[in-house]
């Protein structure tokens, strides 16, 4: 894909929000003594739209059966629909429908990698590029979310791989000055995210699987900030494998993506056996189904897929160009707003360019949880804490932010009330 | 307003002028507590005199970062234990997690837990609950490490 996905391009129609929030009921709920919400933490998780939840209801009502088990009909159908979900899903990043493995969230696709090296050292010659041992590195960065960090340092602990990572600068970009050194020929994997879940900030995917490709090194993306948020090819970047999560991106909680390239799905061994991923089985030992079926063991999770289908239907009808240039305006504006009131420091980019919509910040002589307080006092819900960056937090200087993310159900007025709220924190703390 | 109720000014004025604050010289155990959802952190140290069934908490210094309710609460803790008998002070713990445990159902009494009762706004507000008991799960840990914790019940 390309480095920066395209914010701006093909966005000449704005997004329609007052139609699109009444397709989200819970937006209409009050918080605390009545105050109208203002929902900013779509970083954390996204709200559904009916037709998520009418697609998933439909289909329990409709077609409900074990996938991939049976001959009869409504197991026929809900085959059918699991796996058009499938194709669907895929098309929406730019890979093939059978480089798409369906797992319980992100972090299980994270996971799934980390173990299937683990499982390499026993594995076939066919496993030999997953196999790591003393010697071999694994690089990260300084601003993954924990998901993509501690799979990765249970990995070298349980291969002697050595963990490195690169760093972040004061203004919350990635330190690619020693990119070289950092990424060496001992690189067997480089695991980054996409789009940082605290900072905004958006990493350049392609320099970062330049470097990677150039010493043979393996490619894991985060992608769960990302993908919600804009137009996301995974074939065009030339990632060996990426990470997304359903409930970020208008879809139920319980489904997560894996893609991973042909070739390398083909010859990576299994981490989670049992039902569904064989092809057969002995009593002494057994063989195991092509990808993806090899990595979807047991009966999966069913209506969430479909639900995941209909939420890359709905952002495919609006666009993720449109959904982008959306987003840029709020952050532009939060940036803008909250820039503006004294005491308060941005900890990230503070323009939009290379830079999605998640917005942490601090104010001086208030704690972020006691901000975050009055700020839910007031309806807005944001996030407070370390945002599961606590290595990231640390490099800053800050023991935790105040993080407001958008997504494309949010309206302006909702950040000047943001900016509001942040000023009554102020003052109920007198330090305003 | 319920922000009012979570945040009482003695809340705020121990914040803000926490007692007893600084790790001191002597202490017979050390305890280091952290909220692993936020980061909230705390170093808390005790220092008993006397054998273990009359022991007497004759210091609690402690230091640390978080919010408000958290930091206010190792504040108040010390109002409530030093100087002390640690029988009593394990009676005083027990009865401030009864109150945070209460969903702001327990009624708070103040000759037990003094400037503690300010406490019974952040009981309705299950997030924050475990804030108010850091310090308090720091001194219970410290105390169990230099004595068998008498039993508070």
């Amino acid at each position: 894909m390309t480095e920066q996905p395209p914010r701006t391009t093909g966005a000449s129609t704005p997004l329609d929000v007052a139609t699109i929030r009444a397709d989200f009921p819970i937006l209409g709920r009050t918080i605390r003594d009545g105050k109208s919400l203002v929902y900013l933490d779509s970083g954390a998780t996204s709200q559904r739209p009916r037709q998520v939840l009418d697609a998933e209801r439909f289909f329990l009502e409709t077609s409900n059966a074990a996938v991939h088990r049976g001959a009869h009909q409504m197991a026929e159908e809900a085959t059918d629909a699991y796996e058009g979900a499938r194709e669907r899903i895929a098309n929406f990043v730019g890979v093939g429908f059978d480089e798409v493995v369906f797992t319980k969230n992100a972090t299980e696709g994270v996971n799934l990698v980390a173990y299937a090296m683990s499982n390499a050292a026993t594995a076939g010659a066919e496993a030999e590029r997953f196999r790591l041992g003393p010697g071999d590195e694994v690089v990260v960065t300084e601003m993954e979310h924990h998901a993509n960090l501690v799979p990765w340092q249970q990995l070298c602990e349980r291969t002697g791989a050595t963990l490195r990572w690169l760093g972040v600068t004061d203004e919350g970009r990635l330190d690619l000055s020693e990119i070289d050194s950092v990424i060496s020929d001992r690189a067997k994997l480089v695991a980054f995210t996409h789009q940082s879940n605290v900072l905004g900030t958006v990493n350049p995917g392609e320099q970062i699987v330049a470097r990677a490709k150039a010493v043979g090194a393996l490619t894991v993306l985060d992608a769960c900030q990302s993908v919600p948020h804009a137009p996301v090819d995974f074939g065009a970047m030339g990632v060996d494998f990426a990470v997304f999560s359903g409930h970020k991106m208008l879809g139920p909680s319980g489904v997560g993506v894996l893609c991973g390239r042909r070739e390398l799905l083909e010859a990576m061994p299994p981490f989670i056996t049992g039902g569904s991923m064989i092809e057969m089985v002995y009593m002494e030992r057994s063989t195991f189904a092509p990808p993806p079926q090899r990595f979807e063991a047991g009966v999966p999770m069913t209506s969430q897929v479909v639900g995941l289908g209909a939420a890359v239907d709905y952002l495919n009808a609006l666009g993720m160009e449109r959904v982008a240039e959306h987003e840029r305006q709020l952050t532009e504006t939060a940036l803008r707003e909250l820039g503006a009131i004294e005491g308060v420091r941005i900890i990230g980019p503070t323009t939009t360019e290379h830079r999605g919509g998640a917005v942490s910040f601090v104010i001086d002589g208030v704690h972020p949880h006691d901000a975050g307080q009055v700020l839910d006092d007031q309806g807005v819900e944001a996030r407070v804490g370390h945002h599961c960056a606590w290595p990231l937090h640390r490099r800053m200087g800050i023991p935790a932010t105040i993080r407001a993310s958008f997504y494309l159900y949010n309206e302006l007025d909702e950040v000047k009330a943001l900016a509001d709220a942040v000023r009554e924190s102020q003052r109920f703390f007198g330090v305003a | 307003m319920q922000l009012e109720q979570m945040y009482q000014e003695i809340i705020l004025d121990h914040y803000r002028n926490p007692h007893l604050h600084g790790l001191r010289e002597p202490f017979d155990a050390e305890s280091f507590q952290v909220n692993p959802t936020c980061g909230d952190e705390v170093t808390l140290r005790v220092h008993l005199t006397g054998s273990d069934e009359n022991a007497i908490v004759e210091d609690v210094s402690y230091a640390g970062q978080g919010c408000s309710i958290s930091q206010a609460a190792v504040s108040v803790l010390t109002d409530l234990v030093v100087g002390r008998p640690l029988k009593e002070a394990m009676q005083t713990e027990a009865a401030f997690a009864e109150l945070m445990h209460g969903r702001g159902k327990v009624e708070p009494d103040e000759d037990v837990l003094a400037d503690g009762i300010a406490f019974a706004g952040v009981a309705k507000y299950p997030m924050r609950v475990k804030c108010a008991l850091l310090g308090w799960m720091a001194f219970k840990d410290a105390v169990s490490r230099v004595v068998a914790v008498p039993s508070s019940s």
